[in-house]
Protein backbone atom coordinates (compact mmCIF):
# COMPACT_ATOMS: atom_id res chain seq x y z
CA UNK A 1 0.00 0.00 0.00
CA UNK A 2 1.30 3.05 -0.76
CA UNK A 3 1.50 6.59 -0.19
CA UNK A 4 2.97 9.66 -0.92
CA UNK A 5 6.24 10.06 0.30
CA UNK A 6 5.95 13.97 0.37
CA UNK A 7 3.26 15.82 -0.71
CA UNK A 8 2.70 18.99 -2.03
CA UNK A 9 3.83 22.16 -0.43
CA UNK A 10 0.55 23.36 0.72
CA UNK A 11 0.10 27.36 1.83
CA UNK A 12 -0.27 27.05 5.52
CA UNK A 13 -3.93 27.64 6.59
CA UNK A 14 -5.00 30.28 8.87
CA UNK A 15 -7.51 28.45 9.48
CA UNK A 16 -7.16 24.88 8.83
CA UNK A 17 -11.23 23.31 8.40
CA UNK A 18 -10.16 19.94 9.52
CA UNK A 19 -7.87 19.52 12.73
CA UNK A 20 -6.19 16.18 13.66
CA UNK A 21 -8.78 15.36 16.28
CA UNK A 22 -11.34 15.43 13.02
CA UNK A 23 -8.95 13.00 11.30
CA UNK A 24 -9.38 10.46 14.52
CA UNK A 25 -13.50 11.26 14.53
CA UNK A 26 -14.01 10.80 10.81
CA UNK A 27 -11.49 7.55 10.77
CA UNK A 28 -13.26 6.46 14.01
CA UNK A 29 -17.01 6.64 11.69
CA UNK A 30 -15.11 5.39 8.99
CA UNK A 31 -14.20 1.70 10.25
CA UNK A 32 -10.22 2.73 9.57
CA UNK A 33 -7.54 3.12 12.39
CA UNK A 34 -4.89 4.65 9.91
CA UNK A 35 -0.73 4.79 11.35
CA UNK A 36 0.65 8.21 12.46
CA UNK A 37 1.98 8.96 8.71
CA UNK A 38 -1.69 8.29 7.08
CA UNK A 39 -3.36 10.52 9.73
CA UNK A 40 -0.77 13.62 8.35
CA UNK A 41 -1.11 13.21 5.37
CA UNK A 42 -4.75 13.20 5.10
CA UNK A 43 -5.01 16.22 7.26
CA UNK A 44 -2.79 17.86 4.92
CA UNK A 45 -4.57 16.35 1.76
CA UNK A 46 -8.49 16.75 3.30
CA UNK A 47 -7.61 20.71 3.97
CA UNK A 48 -6.35 21.16 0.28
CA UNK A 49 -8.87 19.36 -1.32
CA UNK A 50 -11.81 21.02 1.26
CA UNK A 51 -10.37 24.88 0.75
CA UNK A 52 -10.75 24.12 -3.56
CA UNK A 53 -14.13 22.49 -2.95
CA UNK A 54 -14.98 25.75 -1.03
CA UNK A 55 -15.53 27.55 -4.18
CA UNK A 56 -19.08 25.77 -3.95
CA UNK A 57 -19.91 28.78 -1.71
CA UNK A 58 -19.72 31.25 -4.58
CA UNK A 59 -23.39 30.59 -5.53
CA UNK A 60 -26.21 31.36 -3.82
CA UNK A 61 -28.47 28.09 -3.70
CA UNK A 62 -31.20 29.12 -1.85
CA UNK A 63 -33.95 28.66 -4.21
CA UNK A 64 -32.41 25.37 -5.88
CA UNK A 65 -33.69 22.29 -5.52
CA UNK A 66 -31.06 19.31 -4.78
CA UNK A 67 -30.64 16.77 -7.34
CA UNK A 68 -31.85 13.78 -6.00
CA UNK A 69 -34.16 10.88 -8.38
CA UNK A 70 -32.79 14.02 -10.53
CA UNK A 71 -31.84 11.91 -13.49
CA UNK A 72 -34.98 10.36 -13.57
CA UNK A 73 -37.32 13.55 -13.38
CA UNK A 74 -34.86 14.95 -16.10
CA UNK A 75 -35.46 12.49 -18.08
CA UNK A 76 -39.11 12.07 -18.15
CA UNK A 77 -39.02 8.87 -16.29
CA UNK A 78 -39.44 6.99 -13.09
CA UNK A 79 -37.32 4.22 -11.79
CA UNK A 80 -40.17 2.24 -11.41
CA UNK A 81 -40.97 -0.79 -8.31
CA UNK A 82 -42.32 -3.94 -8.94
CA UNK A 83 -44.26 -6.11 -7.41
CA UNK A 84 -43.54 -8.20 -4.51
CA UNK A 85 -42.10 -11.67 -5.90
CA UNK A 86 -42.37 -14.46 -2.55
CA UNK A 87 -38.80 -15.71 -3.30
CA UNK A 88 -37.71 -12.29 -4.66
CA UNK A 89 -36.68 -12.05 -8.41
CA UNK A 90 -33.85 -14.29 -7.82
CA UNK A 91 -33.90 -16.96 -5.30
CA UNK A 92 -31.41 -16.89 -2.75
CA UNK A 93 -27.86 -18.25 -2.92
CA UNK A 94 -27.66 -21.85 -1.29
CA UNK A 95 -25.53 -22.00 1.83
CA UNK A 96 -22.42 -23.16 0.82
CA UNK A 97 -22.18 -21.17 -2.39
CA UNK A 98 -23.08 -17.62 0.25
CA UNK A 99 -19.87 -19.18 2.60
CA UNK A 100 -17.76 -19.73 0.00
CA UNK A 101 -15.74 -16.48 -0.21
CA UNK A 102 -15.95 -16.09 3.92
CA UNK A 103 -12.46 -15.58 5.42
CA UNK A 104 -14.28 -17.55 8.55
CA UNK A 105 -16.89 -20.05 8.69
CA UNK A 106 -18.37 -22.82 10.31
CA UNK A 107 -20.46 -23.91 7.42
CA UNK A 108 -23.71 -22.19 8.95
CA UNK A 109 -22.33 -19.16 10.02
CA UNK A 110 -19.87 -16.49 9.53
CA UNK A 111 -17.28 -16.70 11.99
CA UNK A 112 -15.89 -13.34 13.33
CA UNK A 113 -14.03 -12.69 16.49
CA UNK A 114 -15.33 -12.07 20.15
CA UNK A 115 -17.71 -9.14 20.44
CA UNK A 116 -16.50 -6.97 23.41
CA UNK A 117 -17.95 -3.28 23.08
CA UNK A 118 -19.05 -0.91 20.38
CA UNK B 1 -6.21 -11.60 -42.01
CA UNK B 2 -4.68 -10.15 -39.37
CA UNK B 3 -6.80 -11.61 -36.47
CA UNK B 4 -6.48 -9.25 -33.71
CA UNK B 5 -7.09 -6.29 -35.68
CA UNK B 6 -10.89 -7.09 -36.47
CA UNK B 7 -13.74 -5.20 -35.65
CA UNK B 8 -17.07 -7.36 -34.01
CA UNK B 9 -18.81 -7.26 -37.84
CA UNK B 10 -15.53 -8.84 -39.28
CA UNK B 11 -14.88 -11.25 -36.25
CA UNK B 12 -18.16 -12.31 -36.65
CA UNK B 13 -18.50 -12.93 -40.29
CA UNK B 14 -15.33 -14.65 -40.89
CA UNK B 15 -16.63 -17.48 -37.76
CA UNK B 16 -20.07 -17.46 -39.51
CA UNK B 17 -18.05 -18.24 -42.88
CA UNK B 18 -15.78 -20.84 -41.41
CA UNK B 19 -13.22 -18.88 -42.44
CA UNK B 20 -11.36 -19.50 -39.02
CA UNK B 21 -13.04 -20.73 -36.06
CA UNK B 22 -14.10 -18.87 -32.68
CA UNK B 23 -11.65 -21.28 -31.03
CA UNK B 24 -8.42 -20.39 -33.50
CA UNK B 25 -9.52 -16.57 -32.49
CA UNK B 26 -9.27 -16.75 -29.25
CA UNK B 27 -6.61 -18.82 -29.59
CA UNK B 28 -4.86 -15.31 -31.03
CA UNK B 29 -5.87 -13.08 -28.79
CA UNK B 30 -4.54 -15.35 -26.11
CA UNK B 31 -0.91 -15.35 -27.75
CA UNK B 32 -1.22 -11.73 -28.53
CA UNK B 33 -1.68 -11.16 -24.91
CA UNK B 34 0.86 -13.29 -23.54
CA UNK B 35 3.55 -11.59 -25.90
CA UNK B 36 2.19 -7.96 -25.51
CA UNK B 37 0.62 -7.67 -22.16
CA UNK B 38 3.99 -8.19 -20.01
CA UNK B 39 4.69 -4.77 -21.04
CA UNK B 40 1.27 -3.24 -21.11
CA UNK B 41 -0.54 -4.88 -17.58
CA UNK B 42 -3.65 -4.45 -19.42
CA UNK B 43 -5.10 -8.01 -17.72
CA UNK B 44 -5.49 -8.87 -14.22
CA UNK B 45 -7.08 -12.55 -14.55
CA UNK B 46 -7.84 -14.83 -18.11
CA UNK B 47 -10.73 -16.53 -18.42
CA UNK B 48 -9.59 -18.97 -20.70
CA UNK B 49 -11.63 -22.41 -19.90
CA UNK B 50 -14.86 -20.21 -19.93
CA UNK B 51 -14.01 -18.59 -23.24
CA UNK B 52 -12.76 -21.38 -25.11
CA UNK B 53 -16.56 -23.24 -23.90
CA UNK B 54 -18.43 -20.46 -25.62
CA UNK B 55 -16.10 -20.45 -28.24
CA UNK B 56 -16.96 -23.83 -29.43
CA UNK B 57 -20.49 -23.05 -28.55
CA UNK B 58 -19.99 -20.26 -31.42
CA UNK B 59 -18.36 -23.17 -33.49
CA UNK B 60 -20.60 -25.71 -33.59
CA UNK B 61 -23.47 -23.47 -34.46
CA UNK B 62 -21.26 -22.07 -37.28
CA UNK B 63 -20.70 -25.64 -38.08
CA UNK B 64 -24.77 -26.49 -38.15
CA UNK B 65 -25.07 -23.06 -40.48
CA UNK B 66 -26.99 -21.65 -37.81
CA UNK B 67 -26.80 -17.85 -37.66
CA UNK B 68 -24.78 -16.35 -35.22
CA UNK B 69 -25.44 -13.54 -32.32
CA UNK B 70 -24.27 -10.31 -33.54
CA UNK B 71 -21.37 -11.09 -30.80
CA UNK B 72 -21.08 -14.10 -32.06
CA UNK B 73 -17.31 -15.40 -31.41
CA UNK B 74 -16.13 -11.73 -30.44
CA UNK B 75 -13.55 -11.57 -27.71
CA UNK B 76 -14.07 -9.20 -25.23
CA UNK B 77 -12.54 -8.21 -21.74
CA UNK B 78 -13.94 -7.07 -19.07
CA UNK B 79 -13.33 -3.94 -16.47
CA UNK B 80 -12.60 -5.85 -13.17
CA UNK B 81 -15.48 -4.03 -11.59
CA UNK B 82 -18.22 -6.35 -12.98
CA UNK B 83 -18.46 -9.45 -11.23
CA UNK B 84 -17.88 -12.80 -13.28
CA UNK B 85 -19.28 -16.22 -12.18
CA UNK B 86 -16.81 -18.39 -10.86
CA UNK B 87 -14.18 -15.67 -12.30
CA UNK B 88 -11.57 -13.21 -9.59
CA UNK B 89 -13.19 -10.31 -9.77
CA UNK B 90 -10.58 -7.68 -7.83
CA UNK B 91 -12.27 -4.18 -8.71
CA UNK B 92 -8.36 -3.50 -8.81
CA UNK B 93 -8.37 -4.00 -4.83
CA UNK B 94 -6.40 -6.29 -2.23
CA UNK B 95 -9.71 -6.12 0.11
CA UNK B 96 -11.10 -8.38 -2.71
CA UNK B 97 -7.88 -10.29 -3.57
CA UNK B 98 -9.45 -13.88 -3.69
CA UNK B 99 -13.07 -12.70 -4.33
CA UNK B 100 -14.65 -15.25 -6.59
CA UNK B 101 -18.45 -13.92 -7.33
CA UNK B 102 -21.26 -16.43 -7.01
CA UNK B 103 -22.90 -14.60 -9.88
CA UNK B 104 -22.79 -12.43 -13.27
CA UNK B 105 -23.21 -8.52 -13.98
CA UNK B 106 -26.25 -8.15 -16.02
CA UNK B 107 -24.03 -6.58 -18.47
CA UNK B 108 -21.68 -9.51 -18.59
CA UNK B 109 -24.36 -11.98 -19.39
CA UNK B 110 -25.92 -9.89 -22.13
CA UNK B 111 -22.63 -9.71 -23.99
CA UNK B 112 -22.46 -13.60 -23.42
CA UNK B 113 -26.01 -14.41 -24.24
CA UNK B 114 -24.58 -12.00 -27.66
CA UNK B 115 -22.32 -14.87 -28.20
CA UNK B 116 -19.42 -12.64 -27.50
CA UNK B 117 -16.18 -14.79 -25.82
CA UNK B 118 -14.81 -13.17 -22.42
CA UNK B 119 -10.89 -13.43 -22.99
CA UNK B 120 -10.32 -12.10 -18.99
CA UNK B 121 -10.69 -8.94 -16.61
CA UNK B 122 -9.45 -5.85 -17.03
CA UNK B 123 -6.99 -3.60 -14.77
CA UNK B 124 -8.22 -0.61 -13.22
CA UNK B 125 -7.64 1.72 -10.79
CA UNK B 126 -8.80 0.28 -7.28
CA UNK B 127 -12.63 0.57 -6.59
CA UNK B 128 -12.60 2.68 -10.27
CA UNK B 129 -11.48 5.64 -8.21
CA UNK B 130 -8.23 7.29 -10.66
CA UNK B 131 -7.71 8.92 -13.73
CA UNK B 132 -4.35 7.25 -14.94
CA UNK B 133 -4.75 3.34 -13.50
CA UNK B 134 -1.91 3.81 -11.09
CA UNK B 135 -4.15 3.34 -8.04
CA UNK B 136 -4.46 -0.36 -9.03
CA UNK B 137 -3.20 -2.26 -6.44
CA UNK B 138 -2.10 -4.74 -8.77
CA UNK B 139 0.09 -2.75 -10.75
CA UNK B 140 0.14 0.11 -13.34
CA UNK B 141 -1.15 -0.22 -17.12
CA UNK B 142 1.08 1.26 -19.81
CA UNK B 143 -0.11 3.26 -23.01
CA UNK B 144 0.06 0.78 -26.21
CA UNK B 145 0.60 4.30 -28.16
CA UNK B 146 3.73 5.33 -25.45
CA UNK B 147 4.81 2.98 -22.84
CA UNK B 148 6.28 5.48 -20.51
CA UNK B 149 2.97 7.14 -20.04
CA UNK B 150 -0.20 6.39 -18.34
CA UNK B 151 -3.38 5.25 -20.44
CA UNK B 152 -5.66 7.28 -18.14
CA UNK B 153 -8.36 5.88 -15.87
CA UNK B 154 -10.07 4.17 -14.43
CA UNK B 155 -11.01 1.86 -17.35
CA UNK B 156 -7.03 2.41 -18.35
CA UNK B 157 -6.83 -1.79 -18.75
CA UNK B 158 -10.03 -1.62 -20.80
CA UNK B 159 -9.13 1.19 -23.42
CA UNK B 160 -5.00 0.00 -23.28
CA UNK B 161 -6.16 -4.01 -24.39
CA UNK B 162 -8.66 -2.20 -27.15
CA UNK B 163 -6.02 0.06 -28.58
CA UNK B 164 -3.52 -3.23 -28.65
CA UNK B 165 -5.51 -5.41 -29.82
CA UNK B 166 -5.77 -8.02 -26.89
CA UNK B 167 -9.39 -7.52 -27.05
CA UNK B 168 -11.86 -7.10 -29.65
CA UNK B 169 -14.04 -4.23 -27.67
CA UNK B 170 -14.02 -4.25 -23.55
CA UNK B 171 -16.90 -3.08 -20.97
CA UNK B 172 -15.23 0.16 -18.20
CA UNK B 173 -17.27 2.05 -16.33
CA UNK B 174 -17.54 5.76 -15.67
CA UNK B 175 -17.94 7.67 -12.93
CA UNK B 176 -15.85 11.12 -13.55
CA UNK B 177 -14.64 10.36 -17.21
CA UNK B 178 -13.35 7.04 -16.58
CA UNK B 179 -14.25 5.41 -20.15
CA UNK B 180 -14.25 8.30 -22.39
CA UNK B 181 -10.81 9.93 -20.98
CA UNK B 182 -8.60 6.45 -21.07
CA UNK B 183 -10.66 5.91 -24.53
CA UNK B 184 -8.83 9.65 -25.22
CA UNK B 185 -5.12 8.96 -24.02
CA UNK B 186 -5.15 5.28 -25.86
CA UNK B 187 -6.73 6.48 -28.98
CA UNK B 188 -10.00 4.68 -29.03
CA UNK B 189 -13.88 5.08 -28.78
CA UNK B 190 -15.42 5.13 -25.25
CA UNK B 191 -19.05 5.47 -24.84
CA UNK B 192 -21.06 6.38 -21.46
CA UNK B 193 -24.63 6.10 -21.98
CA UNK B 194 -27.19 7.53 -20.37
CA UNK B 195 -27.85 7.15 -16.38
CA UNK B 196 -30.23 4.50 -16.28
CA UNK B 197 -29.48 3.07 -19.96
CA UNK B 198 -27.71 0.08 -18.87
CA UNK B 199 -28.23 -2.39 -15.82
CA UNK B 200 -25.28 -1.89 -13.19
CA UNK B 201 -26.56 -5.28 -11.39
CA UNK B 202 -23.21 -6.63 -10.80
CA UNK B 203 -20.93 -3.50 -11.03
CA UNK B 204 -19.59 -3.25 -8.11
CA UNK B 205 -20.65 0.41 -6.43
CA UNK B 206 -18.40 2.95 -6.62
CA UNK B 207 -20.93 6.06 -6.19
CA UNK B 208 -24.38 5.25 -7.44
CA UNK B 209 -25.93 8.53 -8.58
CA UNK B 210 -23.38 8.42 -11.42
CA UNK B 211 -21.85 4.89 -12.14
CA UNK B 212 -22.09 3.53 -15.40
CA UNK B 213 -21.28 0.81 -17.67
CA UNK B 214 -20.25 1.45 -21.35
CA UNK B 215 -17.87 -0.13 -24.50
CA UNK B 216 -14.36 0.92 -25.39
CA UNK B 217 -14.08 -0.28 -28.98
CA UNK B 218 -11.87 0.29 -32.13
CA UNK B 219 -14.77 2.15 -34.41
CA UNK B 220 -17.79 3.78 -33.16
CA UNK B 221 -19.71 1.31 -35.08
CA UNK B 222 -18.50 -1.30 -32.55
CA UNK B 223 -19.57 0.78 -29.70
CA UNK B 224 -22.79 0.94 -31.12
CA UNK B 225 -23.09 -2.55 -31.58
CA UNK B 226 -22.05 -3.29 -28.01
CA UNK B 227 -24.15 -0.67 -26.39
CA UNK B 228 -27.86 -2.44 -28.71
CA UNK B 229 -26.23 -5.47 -26.76
CA UNK B 230 -26.08 -4.26 -22.99
CA UNK B 231 -28.60 -1.19 -23.61
CA UNK B 232 -32.43 -1.74 -21.84
CA UNK B 233 -34.05 -2.84 -18.81
CA UNK B 234 -33.04 -5.03 -16.02
CA UNK B 235 -35.95 -5.94 -13.66
CA UNK B 236 -32.34 -6.34 -11.23
CA UNK B 237 -31.56 -3.13 -11.12
CA UNK B 238 -34.23 -0.77 -10.17
CA UNK B 239 -32.38 2.50 -11.75
CA UNK B 240 -32.37 0.97 -15.13
CA UNK B 241 -34.81 2.61 -17.24
CA UNK B 242 -37.58 1.59 -19.12
CA UNK B 243 -37.05 3.52 -22.07
CA UNK B 244 -37.09 1.82 -25.46
CA UNK B 245 -33.64 1.11 -27.05
CA UNK B 246 -33.42 2.16 -30.44
CA UNK B 247 -31.00 0.23 -33.53
CA UNK B 248 -28.07 2.03 -32.93
CA UNK B 249 -26.29 0.57 -35.12
CA UNK B 250 -28.85 1.36 -38.06
CA UNK B 251 -28.73 5.23 -36.53
CA UNK B 252 -25.34 5.31 -37.57
CA UNK B 253 -26.28 6.44 -40.90
CA UNK B 254 -28.49 8.55 -40.79
CA UNK B 255 -27.73 11.74 -42.50
CA UNK B 256 -25.61 14.59 -39.88
CA UNK B 257 -26.12 17.58 -42.36
CA UNK B 258 -28.30 20.56 -40.74
CA UNK B 259 -27.34 18.61 -37.07
CA UNK B 260 -26.77 21.87 -35.00
CA UNK B 261 -23.81 21.45 -32.77
CA UNK B 262 -22.85 23.66 -29.69
CA UNK B 263 -19.06 24.84 -28.74
CA UNK B 264 -18.97 26.01 -25.44
CA UNK B 265 -16.42 28.30 -24.24
CA UNK B 266 -16.27 26.78 -20.74
CA UNK B 267 -14.53 23.95 -22.49
CA UNK B 268 -11.66 25.92 -24.64
CA UNK B 269 -10.19 28.59 -21.69
CA UNK B 270 -7.13 28.21 -19.52
CA UNK B 271 -5.24 24.93 -18.80
CA UNK B 272 -6.38 22.95 -22.03
CA UNK B 273 -3.30 22.28 -24.06
CA UNK B 274 -2.72 23.95 -27.14
CA UNK B 275 -2.08 20.88 -29.13
CA UNK B 276 -5.16 19.20 -27.90
CA UNK B 277 -7.40 22.79 -28.64
CA UNK B 278 -5.86 22.55 -32.23
CA UNK B 279 -7.14 18.99 -32.81
CA UNK B 280 -10.21 19.87 -31.52
CA UNK B 281 -10.82 22.47 -33.31
CA UNK B 282 -9.92 20.96 -36.61
CA UNK B 283 -12.26 18.45 -35.59
CA UNK B 284 -14.93 21.06 -35.37
CA UNK B 285 -14.15 22.90 -38.66
CA UNK B 286 -14.35 18.73 -40.30
CA UNK B 287 -17.88 18.64 -39.03
CA UNK B 288 -19.03 22.10 -39.88
CA UNK B 289 -17.35 20.92 -43.05
CA UNK B 290 -19.97 17.35 -43.17
CA UNK B 291 -22.79 20.16 -43.08
CA UNK B 292 -23.67 20.93 -39.57
CA UNK B 293 -24.18 23.57 -38.03
CA UNK B 294 -21.86 25.01 -35.16
CA UNK B 295 -23.16 26.86 -32.68
CA UNK B 296 -21.65 28.80 -29.52
CA UNK B 297 -23.07 27.80 -26.22
CA UNK B 298 -22.88 29.07 -22.42
CA UNK B 299 -21.93 25.96 -19.11
CA UNK B 300 -21.30 28.72 -16.82
CA UNK B 301 -21.53 26.28 -13.63
CA UNK B 302 -18.54 24.02 -15.36
CA UNK B 303 -15.70 25.79 -12.75
CA UNK B 304 -17.94 24.02 -10.28
CA UNK B 305 -18.23 20.27 -11.69
CA UNK B 306 -15.36 19.23 -9.89
CA UNK B 307 -15.63 20.29 -6.71
CA UNK B 308 -18.95 19.30 -7.05
CA UNK B 309 -18.16 16.07 -7.84
CA UNK B 310 -15.30 15.46 -5.16
CA UNK B 311 -18.54 16.11 -2.81
CA UNK B 312 -20.95 13.30 -4.38
CA UNK B 313 -18.86 11.04 -5.31
CA UNK B 314 -16.56 10.48 -2.32
CA UNK B 315 -19.78 10.85 0.07
CA UNK B 316 -21.28 7.87 -2.38
CA UNK B 317 -18.16 6.00 -2.12
CA UNK B 318 -17.91 6.27 1.78
CA UNK B 319 -20.97 4.53 2.19
CA UNK B 320 -20.75 1.96 -0.43
CA UNK B 321 -17.14 0.91 0.66
CA UNK B 322 -18.65 0.25 4.21
CA UNK B 323 -19.73 -3.11 3.29
CA UNK B 324 -16.08 -4.35 2.62
CA UNK B 325 -15.13 -5.36 6.75
CA UNK B 326 -13.96 -8.98 6.33
CA UNK B 327 -16.75 -10.90 7.80
CA UNK B 328 -18.44 -11.97 4.82
CA UNK B 329 -15.66 -11.90 1.70
CA UNK B 330 -12.60 -10.32 1.01
CA UNK B 331 -9.16 -10.12 3.10
CA UNK B 332 -9.43 -9.88 6.77
CA UNK B 333 -6.82 -8.99 9.18
CA UNK B 334 -5.38 -11.83 10.61
CA UNK B 335 -4.19 -10.30 14.41
CA UNK B 336 -7.55 -8.70 15.69
CA UNK B 337 -8.77 -9.83 18.87
CA UNK B 338 -11.82 -8.25 18.84
CA UNK B 339 -14.73 -7.19 16.28
CA UNK B 340 -13.89 -3.91 15.98
CA UNK B 341 -10.38 -4.23 15.66
CA UNK B 342 -10.89 -6.89 12.75
CA UNK B 343 -12.96 -4.39 10.76
CA UNK B 344 -10.54 -1.41 11.19
CA UNK B 345 -7.65 -3.49 10.53
CA UNK B 346 -8.72 -5.25 7.47
CA UNK B 347 -10.06 -2.19 6.02
CA UNK B 348 -6.37 -0.44 6.78
CA UNK B 349 -4.61 -3.09 5.12
CA UNK B 350 -7.01 -3.82 2.35
CA UNK B 351 -7.94 -0.40 0.86
CA UNK B 352 -4.85 1.67 -0.93
CA UNK B 353 -4.00 5.04 -0.57
CA UNK B 354 -6.45 6.93 -2.61
CA UNK B 355 -9.43 5.14 -1.64
CA UNK B 356 -8.75 5.48 1.54
CA UNK B 357 -8.91 9.42 1.12
CA UNK B 358 -11.74 9.17 -0.55
CA UNK B 359 -13.73 7.33 2.38
CA UNK B 360 -12.60 10.04 4.32
CA UNK B 361 -13.63 12.96 2.16
CA UNK B 362 -17.12 11.28 1.85
CA UNK B 363 -17.38 10.27 5.66
CA UNK B 364 -16.38 13.64 6.91
CA UNK B 365 -19.13 15.64 4.13
CA UNK B 366 -21.45 13.32 5.81
CA UNK B 367 -20.61 13.59 9.54
CA UNK B 368 -23.11 15.61 11.66
CA UNK B 369 -23.42 19.16 10.89
CA UNK B 370 -21.43 18.98 7.60
CA UNK B 371 -24.62 17.62 5.68
CA UNK B 372 -25.69 20.39 4.49
CA UNK B 373 -22.71 22.49 4.16
CA UNK B 374 -21.49 19.85 1.51
CA UNK B 375 -23.27 16.98 -0.08
CA UNK B 376 -26.62 19.31 -0.05
CA UNK B 377 -24.72 22.01 -1.38
CA UNK B 378 -23.42 19.72 -3.72
CA UNK B 379 -26.66 18.64 -4.87
CA UNK B 380 -27.78 21.60 -5.67
CA UNK B 381 -25.23 22.93 -7.67
CA UNK B 382 -25.78 19.34 -9.69
CA UNK B 383 -28.80 20.86 -10.40
CA UNK B 384 -27.73 24.23 -11.78
CA UNK B 385 -25.32 22.09 -14.05
CA UNK B 386 -28.28 20.13 -15.19
CA UNK B 387 -30.10 23.17 -15.91
CA UNK B 388 -26.66 24.70 -17.65
CA UNK B 389 -26.97 21.13 -20.16
CA UNK B 390 -31.09 21.81 -20.68
CA UNK B 391 -30.63 25.91 -21.93
CA UNK B 392 -27.91 24.34 -24.09
CA UNK B 393 -29.87 21.79 -25.87
CA UNK B 394 -32.54 23.79 -26.73
CA UNK B 395 -30.14 25.30 -29.04
CA UNK B 396 -28.44 22.31 -30.04
CA UNK B 397 -28.46 18.63 -31.07
CA UNK B 398 -25.22 17.68 -28.99
CA UNK B 399 -21.71 19.76 -27.98
CA UNK B 400 -18.54 18.64 -28.94
CA UNK B 401 -15.62 19.60 -26.57
CA UNK B 402 -12.17 18.21 -25.98
CA UNK B 403 -12.44 14.40 -24.05
CA UNK B 404 -9.27 15.85 -21.93
CA UNK B 405 -7.31 18.82 -21.12
CA UNK B 406 -4.22 16.88 -21.90
CA UNK B 407 -3.37 14.06 -24.17
CA UNK B 408 -1.69 11.39 -21.59
CA UNK B 409 0.69 12.08 -18.97
CA UNK B 410 3.77 10.24 -17.87
CA UNK B 411 3.69 7.64 -15.28
CA UNK B 412 4.41 9.24 -12.14
CA UNK B 413 3.94 12.95 -13.08
CA UNK B 414 0.70 13.77 -10.50
CA UNK B 415 0.83 10.98 -8.21
CA UNK B 416 1.79 12.87 -5.17
CA UNK B 417 -0.57 15.68 -5.55
CA UNK B 418 -4.13 13.95 -5.72
CA UNK B 419 -5.82 17.49 -7.15
CA UNK B 420 -4.05 18.06 -10.21
CA UNK B 421 -4.75 14.37 -10.72
CA UNK B 422 -8.36 15.30 -9.95
CA UNK B 423 -8.23 18.37 -12.79
CA UNK B 424 -8.11 15.57 -15.26
CA UNK B 425 -11.53 14.99 -15.12
CA UNK B 426 -12.55 18.64 -15.60
CA UNK B 427 -14.54 18.16 -19.10
CA UNK B 428 -15.96 14.79 -18.23
CA UNK B 429 -17.32 14.90 -15.12
CA UNK B 430 -20.02 17.42 -16.08
CA UNK B 431 -22.07 14.69 -18.38
CA UNK B 432 -21.79 11.83 -14.88
CA UNK B 433 -23.24 14.70 -12.76
CA UNK B 434 -25.84 15.31 -15.27
CA UNK B 435 -26.99 12.02 -16.33
CA UNK B 436 -26.48 12.92 -19.85
CA UNK B 437 -24.46 10.52 -22.48
CA UNK B 438 -21.06 11.46 -23.60
CA UNK B 439 -18.32 9.81 -26.35
CA UNK B 440 -14.76 10.15 -26.92
CA UNK B 441 -13.89 9.27 -30.49
CA UNK B 442 -9.95 9.97 -31.73
CA UNK B 443 -9.27 13.34 -33.68
CA UNK B 444 -5.33 13.21 -34.12
CA UNK B 445 -2.14 13.23 -32.23
CA UNK B 446 -0.02 15.38 -31.01
CA UNK B 447 3.65 15.90 -32.09
CA UNK B 448 4.56 12.83 -30.11
CA UNK B 449 2.37 11.10 -31.73
CA UNK B 450 -0.10 10.80 -28.55
CA UNK B 451 -4.16 10.46 -29.32
CA UNK B 452 -6.38 13.62 -28.48
CA UNK B 453 -10.12 12.66 -28.04
CA UNK B 454 -13.03 14.78 -29.17
CA UNK B 455 -15.83 14.19 -26.32
CA UNK B 456 -19.78 14.96 -27.93
CA UNK B 457 -22.19 15.33 -25.26
CA UNK B 458 -25.61 14.19 -25.95
CA UNK B 459 -29.11 14.66 -24.20
CA UNK B 460 -30.84 12.07 -22.06
CA UNK B 461 -31.52 8.75 -23.89
CA UNK B 462 -30.02 10.16 -27.25
CA UNK B 463 -26.89 7.78 -27.66
CA UNK B 464 -28.27 7.43 -30.99
CA UNK B 465 -27.50 11.01 -31.66
CA UNK B 466 -23.74 11.20 -30.65
CA UNK B 467 -23.04 7.93 -32.23
CA UNK B 468 -24.29 9.43 -35.36
CA UNK B 469 -21.80 12.27 -35.12
CA UNK B 470 -18.59 10.48 -34.29
CA UNK B 471 -19.68 8.15 -36.87
CA UNK B 472 -19.62 10.80 -39.24
CA UNK B 473 -16.51 12.07 -37.75
CA UNK B 474 -14.61 9.02 -38.01
CA UNK B 475 -15.72 7.85 -41.57
CA UNK B 476 -14.22 11.58 -42.85
CA UNK B 477 -11.23 11.77 -40.86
Amino acid sequence: MRLPERGLEYPRYTNMKVTEKDVANVADLANLELTADERGVLLRDLNSILEYIDRLNQLDTTHVPPMSEGHAKAAGYTSAGREDILEGLRKSLPHAVALQNAPDSDGTFFKVPKVIER
Amino acid sequence: MDLNALTIDGARSAVQAREITATSLAEAFYSKIEKDDPQIGAYLTLSKERALAQAARMDSLAAKGEPLPPLGGVPVGIKDVMVTHGVRTTAGSKILGNYIPPYDCTAVTRMEDAGAVLLGKLNCDEFAMGSSNENSAWHPVHNPRDLSRVPGGSSGGSAAAVAANMAVATLGSDTGGSIRQPASFCGVVGLMPTYGRVSRYGLIAFASSLDRIGPLTNTVKDGATVLRTIAGRDPMDSTSADVPVPDYVAELEKPVRGLRLGVAREYFGEGLDPEVRKSVEAAIQKLAKLGCEIIPVSLPHTEYAIPTYYIVATAEASSNLARFDGVRYGYRAGDARTLSEMYRRSRDQGFGAEVKRRIMLGTYALSAGYYEAYYLKAQKVRTLLVRDFDEAFKKVDAIVTPTSPTAAFRLGEKVDDPLSMYLADIFTVTADLAGIPGISVPCGNTKENLPVGLQILGKHFDEAMILRVAHAYEQAS
